[in-house]
């Protein structure tokens, strides 16, 4: 199996599984939904798409969207590298905590977190002198809520399994720690942080209510049109349009993204040290840890206050009617009963997206021995970033109309939700993984082979040790997409079995003091889930590496 | 050849966690448990096999338990019921499927979107033997009476009476009234674009300005200093000064029946504005190529039972057709509708509801 042909046939064998997946779930229900564009009364007709383009009013939507993205992703960046860097490179007490609070917001439902926001920034809130309600400044402030938990844990992972020698030597040879972090560090990094900003970025830029909850209906972003123009108008012409753009523009991000990944040489060794204690010189971590924990906090603190209060007075009724069906019939189910299936698709999806990520992973880190087949590896990569990039309502009104005949007649199965979630996830864990198995010295594993050993014992030996602690961690982001995804849960979730933020937006949406308040109670429960899951997934990584 | 019991140790964890996915698969997750509940295989033909029927919906649509059971035990099949998105996202789901239908009876399109499920032929025609009361709220242009009338309710501006009480100012009454200074910066409601009141108070306003008019309308009551919000919740629970927040605007944009949900001590603390309303009407109707059409229609007459009727307003926050059914207590005394609502032909609204939105939005974020 080391010829040509066998490396190919390995490739196209590994390839195989995750491609069919996206294939089915990805491409076959976007093409079709842009087929409906594209095709009006059974002839092609491209002009219609071509003419929306030409409106002013998608050019200033595609204009908001890039910059309030690319504003996020870089506040996102900054916040989170020195965080990152005393949560995972520095000891001390309460850092677990620490690190799995942070990740709550990625699972809050946006509906919940925008009544949050809003309870602070309204014009009757503690901060509304600062007019932020619905200023661009808002979704903003938004965006990085959501997503520098992706920063801190994506560049975390990478930061802890890299080798401190280096840094150390470098600082023994009389480099200051800025030249030390320039030179040394940051360059090691560079992997990880160029794939957490693109996948913050698509977030961002596929955001869809904060833009309008904290943007008060003033800011349209591409994924809020297409919301409309699908949802309301039922202009499909004009949404595929828009769906195209959204494509064209993911592909370029992909493209420069790829370029800036590319390192000249990208070997990490596995660092085993004990990470020491902050010491006078972390003061830009912990400025930072502080500036995302009070971005973090103030509207998770207005949650928890706000699920306390009932009649206004301090009472844990919220909580107490959790287990109940609620003011009139609001609460479709009990909450337990919620949360538990909610829990159940999420580890569906976890192994899914882990699955399929993994293999992902191996394909696309495998040196290259010739230029076609580092293309084709590449272009691999990037495809598996695309489900990120494409609006909710394109895919679930396209599974509707493409999934419906035999042998894919899969409109009704229970499989679509979880399999919509590790779509989500798939980006994240991929762009957490290949980092790390990309910077695996290949001639570790060719070491392997020449002492004998076959390619799944290699991988074990060498690809499993270091991956590790990213693949906890992309298994904690999975879990996490999965317990807080609403876009695509909300369009395909069965009756009978209710997701936990399901059952929380219909609380909000429902008129009752009690469920007002038994909403925010429910999403306190989600976020102490979240928290308690993260935890105890940190914990097992660190048990795990001591079996080694 | 390696023995197996020298299987490396590195191996482990990576058997650990299949043995773990494996559990997961089977114990612990939402396919096991379906696969080993009473749901047919996904990949057998699912599309309603004689012995059930499919209702499609919104995600507001909530039956108590007791009753769906009862419905099962009359016709001698199980419902299922596939509740996901608004009423927007369901009557598109409805058009896109047209021909090969998501299940065999869809509820809650309502007269906004319903001519565009009725100019794209999504349902086959029923004509449901209506209870007292429930003609007039047929949809104007069904002639083939393809949709039959389930539920109502009106969108109407709400304001807080004890607020305006305590400022000594009286409540405003009509639409004008918004836009006086004596009211500015007081009124609060999500946008035509993103939410169905909101939709419903842009065609309130084009009812009653004419489609020249409005325009208008909007700009006086932009200068005066409503807030646009997202959705319902966001203007009623953040900012309304009854809401569940700590908001600090008495005029909102809310329902007939919202004044039963802010009563203490015997009386309402809020009153719905009866001259502002727009009437919205729920609709179910047969799907065209449903494969138990006989249950369909059995569904449809089980949505205008008394007992389903009787259950509407405390499951789904909306009044019964039927004239006959008695009322919960706090909605027979605090939930009053309006004699005359606003009213847009429906088949206006599909022609221009792509307009009319676009000049909102043009007029609303200026």
């Amino acid at each position: 199996m080391t010829g040509p042909t066998g490396r190919a046939l390995t490739l196209a064998g590994l390839a195989v599984v995750p491609l069919a997946v996206l294939g089915v779930f990805f491409v076959l229900p976007v093409s079709g939904m842009l087929s409906e564009g594209f095709v009006t009364d059974g002839r092609f007709d491209p002009g219609g798409v071509l003419e929306v383009l030409g409106r002013p009013r998608v050019h200033r939507v595609l204009w908001f969207t890039v910059w309030s993205s690319t504003v996020a992703t870089l506040l996102a960046v900054l916040l989170g590298l020195p965080a990152a860097h005393l949560l995972h490179r520095r000891r001390f007490w309460g850092r677990g905590m620490l690190r799995s609070l942070l990740l709550v917001p990625f699972v809050l439902p946006t509906v919940v977190v925008g009544v949050a926001f809003r309870e602070l920034i309204g014009e009757a809130g503690p901060l509304g002198f600062l007019g932020l309600d619905g200023s661009a400044a808002a979704i903003v402030a938004g965006l990085v809520f959501f997503n520098v938990a992706v920063v801190i844990r994506a560049v975390g992972a990478a930061w802890e399994s890299l080798d401190p020698r280096p840094a150390e030597a470098a600082a023994a040879l009389g480099a200051s720690p800025a030249q030390v972090l320039r030179t040394v560090t940051l360059p090691a990094l560079r992997p990880a942080i160029v794939s957490a900003a693109s996948v913050v970025f698509l977030f961002c830029a596929t955001a869809f209510g904060v833009v309008l909850t904290l943007g008060g209906l003033r800011y349209s972003s591409v994924e809020t049109e297409i919301y409309l123009l699908t949802t309301n108008l039922l202009d499909l012409q004009a949404a595929a349009a828009l769906c195209i753009l959204q494509l064209v523009a993911i592909t370029a991000l992909l493209v420069v993204m790829s370029r800036l990944r590319a390192v000249p040489d990208p070997t990490l060794v596995r660092s085993t040290a004990l990470p020491p204690r902050p010491s006078a010189g972390d003061w830009p971590g912990v400025l930072a840890t502080g500036l995302v924990l009070l971005l973090v906090g103030a509207p998770l603190a207005a949650l928890v206050t706000g699920s306390l209060r009932v009649h206004d007075a301090w009472s844990l009724g919220n909580y107490r009617a959790l287990g109940g069906e609620g003011d009139q019939q609001a609460l479709l189910v009990p909450v337990g009963e919620a949360l538990l299936t909610s829990l159940r698709t999420a580890v569906d999806a976890t192994w899914m997206s882990l699955t399929l990520g993994l293999l992902v992973t191996i394909v696309v880190t495998r040196r290259s021995r010739t230029r076609a087949e580092r293309r084709v590896r590449g272009l691999l990569d990037g495809l598996f970033m695309l489900p990120l990039g494409v609006s909710a309502v394109t895919l679930g009104f396209g599974f509707l109309i493409t999934l419906d005949q035999p042998p894919l007649d899969l409109r009704d199965s229970p499989l679509l939700v979880p399999i919509a979630q590790a779509l989500v996830a798939l980006p994240l864990v991929v762009r957490t993984l290949v980092p790390v198995v990309g910077g695996i010295d290949d001639r570790q594993r060719q070491a392997a082979a020449s002492l004998g050993a076959g390619p799944l014992r290699t991988f074990a030996t060498v690809d499993v040790p270091a991956t590790w602690r990213p693949l906890t961690a992309a298994a904690g982001f999975a879990f996490a997409v999965s317990l807080g995804e609403f876009g695509a849960t909300s369009f395909l979730a069965r009756e009978e079995h209710p997701t936990l933020p399901i059952v929380i937006f219909r609380l909000i949406g429902h008129p009752g003091a009690m469920n007002y308040g038994m909403a925010l109670a429910a999403s306190v429960v989600l976020a102490a889930t979240t928290a308690a899951v993260m935890l105890a997934v940190d914990r097992l990584r660190v048990g795990s590496m001591g079996a080694f | 050849m390696r023995p197996i019991h020298a299987l490396p140790r590195a191996l482990a964890p990576l058997i650990a966690a299949s043995v773990g996915l494996a559990l997961a698969a089977t114990g612990c997750s939402a396919i096991g448990e379906s696969s080993s509940g009473d749901e047919p295989g996904s990949s057998n033909d699912s599309s309603s096999a004689p012995g059930r029927v499919v209702l499609v919906t919104h995600d507001s649509f909530v039956l108590p338990k007791p009753l769906i059971k009862q419905f099962e035990q009359q016709s001698g099949v199980d419902l299922v019921v596939r509740a996901s998105g608004d009423a927007g996202i369901l009557t598109n789901k409805l058009v896109l499927t047209k021909g090969d239908p998501l299940g065999d009876v869809a509820f809650g399109v309502d007269n906004t979107f319903a001519s565009r499920a009725l100019d794209e032929g999504v349902f086959a025609p029923y004509d449901a033997p209506l209870p007292d009361g429930a003609e007039e709220y047929r949809l104007p242009g069904d002639d083939g009476h393809a949709l039959t009338p389930v539920d109502n309710g009106n969108v109407c501006v709400n304001v807080d009476d004890t607020w305006f009480a305590d400022h000594d100012l009286a409540p405003p009454r009509t639409l004008d009234d918004l836009t006086d200074p004596a009211y500015q910066d007081l009124f609060v409601l999500p946008g035509a674009a993103t939410s169905s009141p909101g939709m419903a108070f842009l065609l309130t306003t084009i009812a009653t300005y004419g489609e020249d008019g409005w325009q208008d309308y909007w700009t006086r009551l932009m200068d005066n200093g409503a807030l646009l919000t997202a959705g319902w919740s966001d203007a009623y629970e953040v900012d309304f000064t009854q809401g569940g927040g700590q908001g600090d605007r008495p005029i909102v944009l809310s329902y007939d029946s919202s004044p039963a949900f802010t009563v203490a001590d015997g009386r309402s603390t809020t009153s719905a504005l009866l001259d502002t309303c727009f009437r919205q009407v729920e609709y179910a109707g047969v799907l065209d190529g449903a494969a138990n059409p006989q249950g369909a229609e059995e569904l449809v007459d089980f949505l205008l039972s008394p007992e389903v009727q009787a259950a509407l307003p405390e499951s789904m926050y909306v009044f019964p057709v039927d004239a006959g059914v008695e009322l919960p207590k706090e909605w027979a005394t605090f939930a009053k509708q309006p004699t005359e609502p606003a009213s847009v032909d429906p088949a206006d609204i599909t022609e221009h509801r792509d307009e009319w939105l676009r000049e909102w939005s043009d007029i609303t974020s200026r």
